[in-house]
């Protein structure tokens, strides 16, 4: 149960930023621009540190979500699993895999980012914006996590639900829907 | 040392937001609509919110600027804040305050802690809907602040008297996008 009343068709974060829309606004911004605007690092890449990230807080919603996100623009779903549980085995590169633990070490806290996992970045090859983009996403998505979770957020448990979500970040993107969320108080999977 | 190549001498935030700022302005802007813009909570109380959970996560750059802002908006209870800051049980505020500061430091540790009785001690207290979303949207904006600064290690002034300033100026201009010094 949300701790304050929510739309039953609107889990997780979407209710909460329909909320309140103002201070959705930049948050959406924020996460359009990160994710999806110019990087070195590709879309699956900043996925993967979203769903490593929401992974190590224990949050489920934003989990599924971005593994299903993660999924999708990789082509395949070992990878992000691989990611999450064992990244030292992952299928990704040397230079990942640096960015990746640094993602987990800001998820505990800021304070835990070392000299050396940085210096281990930048071995593999890893640039100064390379390293602040993984920082600010990894940042951004303990908002995320804090915000779903400390509200109480409903977390769907049906796998369709976050194929369908799935769908929407990778096509859409992240962009408050032009027409807004009630076509989707018919939608019955949670 | 900061861990990428900052401007000099700018201080935590600051120094990212000018480092990229197509990404410092919608951070600068969900701070201002949080702490200045419409809410049942006062600046003083979202300020207080905002020190306390930097507090907890140990970021030294954003427990005293916000601290100061704090104070500085406080005015003549501008203790409160240092009080909350020790222990903030014990501390002389709103039986209200308190609850949500408690609501705040389970956002900050593990947000799944949150119960439901916490949020149901914070209403009898006097809480609304509006101030429990608030307090928790804060909570977790600051613990995403406290590991952006502290995460790629950026300078972090020891001189009180330079937060003293920056709360000033953040308790009369509000949060307001820095550029670069050419």
């Amino acid at each position: 149960m949300p701790h304050i009343p929510l739309p039953d068709h609107l889990p997780g974060i979407t209710g909460l930023l329909e909320y309140r829309v103002d201070s959705a606004k930049p948050i959406r911004d924020l996460t359009q621009i990160l994710l999806r605007g110019e990087s070195t690092l590709s879309e699956g890449e900043r996925e993967l540190i979203a769903s490593v990230v929401s992974h190590g807080n224990a949050c489920k919603f934003c989990a599924a979500a971005h593994t299903a996100a993660a999924d999708i623009l990789l082509g395949d779903s070992e990878t992000c699993e691989m990611v999450k549980n064992d990244l030292e085995n992952a299928p990704v590169s040397p230079k990942m895999k640096a960015l990746l633990r640094i993602a987990t070490l800001v998820q505990k806290s800021g304070k835990a980012v070392t000299q050396e996992s940085i210096n281990e970045a930048l071995t593999n090859g890893a640039t100064d914006r390379e390293i602040h983009d993984t920082v600010l996403i990894a940042a951004l998505f303990c908002l995320y996590n804090k915000y779903v979770d400390g509200m109480g957020s409903a977390t769907p448990t049906d796998p369709k639900f976050y194929l369908t979500l799935g769908e929407r970040i990778t096509t859409h993107g992240y962009s408050r829907l032009k027409e807004g969320y009630d076509h989707l108080k018919n939608n019955t999977i949670h | 040392m900061p861990y990428i190549d900052l401007e000099k001498d700018v201080p935590g935030i600051r120094s990212l937001v000018i480092y990229r700022p197509d990404t410092g302005k919608p951070l600068y802007e969900l701070a201002q609509i949080l702490l200045r813009e419409d809410s049942p909570l006062s600046q003083a109380e979202r300020e207080l919110i905002a020190a306390f959970v930097s507090s907890r996560n140990d970021c030294t750059f954003c427990t005293c600027s916000h601290a100061a802002a704090a104070r500085y908006l406080y005015k003549d209870e501008s203790k409160t804040v240092d009080f909350v800051l020790n222990d903030y049980e014990n501390a002389p505020i709103s039986e209200k305050l308190k609850s949500l500061l408690k609501i705040a430091g389970f956002v900050q540790a593990d947000a799944r802690t949150v119960t439901a009785q916490d949020v149901e001690m914070a209403r009898k207290n006097g809480a609304t809907d509006r101030d429990i979303h608030d307090t928790v949207l804060i909570a977790a904006t600051f613990c995403m602040f406290n590991r952006y600064v502290d995460g790629l290690a950026t300078f972090t002034p020891t001189n009180l008297k330079a937060y003293e300033l920056m709360g000033e100026r953040m308790g009369t201009l509000g949060y307001v996008l820095p550029q670069k010094s050419t």
